[in-house]
């Protein structure tokens, strides 16, 4: 698909990437479903419609970066990489299969148009960091994206990183945090909670965007406000639902990290439409 | 010899690390335990489950954890902490050098889903490098049980081992080598298998490997030794040593990288008391990548029909 700020479009393609999501892990028989469809709009509204970058060319070296700092994601951006025209659609179904490019986590050495083999949580933002600062010293406009978990936020390496791009007022670079509330084990808020939120990235010198991370047009809006916003980073808080699309999926711990059986892949299939 | 073996398969050595936290709580309320966001992968839930106060839930946070634990265990707690492997060494490595192996402190760090045997969730999980990162921790013991019966007996026995110690762990279930009245200790190899050709010296699940290829061998007319060195550090230099001599050519074989983990460390003792003829198996220079985990194993050449391969290779060598 070409890009596009059609809602309409983007919400199909949303639908699509969710179908995607649902029938590589179900082939697999393993993976991440919950925290793959939580991040569906936003890769979709990157990817379709903010993000500027050619997946002819994909070494351009003014393209906006991506980072998948929460790599078990992988689903979730091997769809909209191959939706994008990046990598093979037909492929898909082979995620996580020996050989296969669509690696457990996403793995460079398979796909060199990804920016970051990612899969040990916590050091994307400081990668992204190094890449922002490195388009400043070449006066690029290439922005930089980086999606984080919200149990990932609990690494320190994050807040030097939010510290970091706070003092030096990197604000070329966006985060985008999937506040799905969920973790591995349980609720972010059992485990190690996380709130508040928009104040502690505040208090570092950031600009706090709260969004509903499931709702496109907000999602563009807020893109358009970080792009906008000058002298200091901005990161979205994207609120949103672990599972999202699949009624059994949903707010439910389980599909963290459990893939669904072939009648689940059926029922998941129809609820999306 | 060889052959005795029936090698049924077992429970994961990650399993039998959770169970036997529970009976050391059970027997000792001095027992902690510290979790970084993976107590159902590692199993410390169950001991979460059961002596809640006693638990310490980190959050995604290993460097924190692994300094948490070594404050717990320098005011006289038996702490442990644990994560995938790759993770509590990797991001831990600084606190482990400094608030444990540096400052004496007894902490007990537990590392699961070692090696390449994870399978699908590739290279960022996997940890080919711990055999070599925990022991480059001055004065920590390195313990890397084969099977349920050897990490229950010495995940027991690490507790109240004076120094500290890491365990690596697997993910997948794996053969039952010892039976239950196996005596282990810290420090000490275990002889499997006599064998008067060449010796096989392996570690975790690689050992059950080594004595598929024993018997294969064995087939073949060739009488292969094979030992159990659940303890990597400190190494048992006598049964290394009198391998050597006995039987003049030594293969390591292991799950690990190749240039880094056991081999290098039994080259060591070999070099140093009777050298022979040595052959090293292992991973080498890479990564690995996703697959169902026997698909992995094959690929990156970690079965017993390569261990075979290399035994040969090492025979032809000694022959001359
Ligand atoms: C450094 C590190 N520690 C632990 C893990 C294991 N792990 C994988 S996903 C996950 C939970 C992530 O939760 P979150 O960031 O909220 O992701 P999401 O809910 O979006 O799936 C954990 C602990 C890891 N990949 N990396
Ligand atoms: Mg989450």
């Amino acid at each position: 698909m070409t890009r596009t700020s059609d809602l309409s479009e983007l919400q199909a393609m949303a639908r699509t990437v969710r179908r995607d999501i649902i029938e590589m892990i179900g082939a697999a028989k393993s993976g991440h479903p919950g925290g793959s469809l939580s991040a569906v709009e936003i890769l979709v509204t990157l990817y379709f419609d903010v993000m500027k970058h050619d997946p002819a060319n994909p070494a351009w070296p003014q393209r906006d970066r991506f980072i998948l700092s929460k790599g078990h994601a992988a689903p979730v951006l091997y769809s909209v990489m191959a939706e994008s025209g990046y990598t093979p659609k037909d492929q898909l179904n082979t995620l996580r299969r020996i050989g296969s490019i669509y690696q457990g986590h996403p793995d460079r050495r398979f796909i060199p148009a990804l920016e970051a083999s990612t899969g040990s949580l916590g050091v994307g933002l400081s990668l992204g960091l190094g890449m922002a600062e490195a388009a400043k010293l070449d006066k690029s406009p290439s922005r930089t994206y980086v999606v984080l978990g919200d149990g990932e936020i609990q690494e320190g390496q994050i807040w030097e990183a939010a510290m970091y791009a706070g003092f030096h007022k990197v604000d070329n670079i966006v985060a985008i945090l999937d506040n799905n509330r969920i973790q591995l084990d349980g609720w972010v808020k059992d485990i190690m909670a996380i709130e508040p939120l928009a104040e502690k990235w505040a208090a570092f010198g950031w600009h706090v965007i709260e969004v509903d991370g499931h709702d496109i047009v907000a999602l563009q809006a807020a893109f358009a406000e970080a792009e906008a916003t000058k002298g200091k980073p901005s990161i979205l808080i994207a609120h949103t639902v672990k599972g999202k699309g699949v009624s059994f999926m949903e707010n439910n711990p389980k599909y963290h990290g459990v893939a669904p059986t072939k009648e689940e892949v059926e029922l998941a299939l129809k609820e999306i439409g | 010899m060889a052959a005795k073996y029936e090698l049924k398969l077992g429970a994961a050595t990650r399993e039998a690390f959770g169970k036997a936290l529970v009976e050391l709580g059970k027997t000792d309320e001095n027992v902690v335990v510290c979790d970084a966001d993976l107590s159902k992968s590692t199993f410390t839930h169950l001991f979460g489950k059961e002596f809640p106060s006693r638990f310490f839930s980190c959050g995604i946070a290993e460097a924190n954890m692994v300094s948490i634990g070594a404050g717990l265990a320098s005011s006289g707690k038996i702490a442990f902490v644990a994560s995938f492997s790759a993770f509590v060494l990797n991001k831990g490595f600084e606190q482990l050098r400094v608030n444990v192996a540096y400052s004496g402190i007894p902490l007990k760090v537990v590392g699961t889903h070692s090696g390449i045997s994870i399978g699908e969730d590739g290279p960022s999980q996997m940890s080919v490098e711990d055999i070599s990162l925990a022991c480059s921790l001055a004065g920590f013991t390195v313990i890397s049980p084969v099977d349920e019966v050897a990490m229950f007996s010495l995940v027991k026995q690490a507790a109240y081992h004076p120094g500290a110690v890491f365990i690596r762990a697997g993910r997948v279930k794996v053969p039952v080598i010892y039976g239950p009245d196996q005596k282990f200790e810290i420090g000490k190899g275990i002889q499997l298998t006599e064998g008067t050709d060449l010796t096989l010296i392996s570690t975790g699940l690689m050992v059950a490997e080594c004595l598929k290829a024993a018997a294969a061998l064995e087939a073949e007319g060739i009488s292969a030794r094979v030992i159990d060195l659940h303890t990597i550090k400190p190494i048992d230099r006598d049964i290394i040593a009198k391998a050597a001599a006995e039987t003049g050519c030594i293969l390591v074989a292991e799950e690990h990288l190749v240039d880094s983990g056991l081999g290098v460390r039994v080259a060591q003792v070999v070099a140093e008391t009777n050298p022979c003829v040595m052959e090293f198996h292992g991973i080498n220079n890479t990564y690995a990548e996703s697959g169902l985990p026997e698909e992995v194993l094959e690929k990156y050449k970690m079965t017993a029909a390569d261990v075979a391969v290399s035994a040969r290779k090492a025979l032809a060598r000694k022959k001359g």
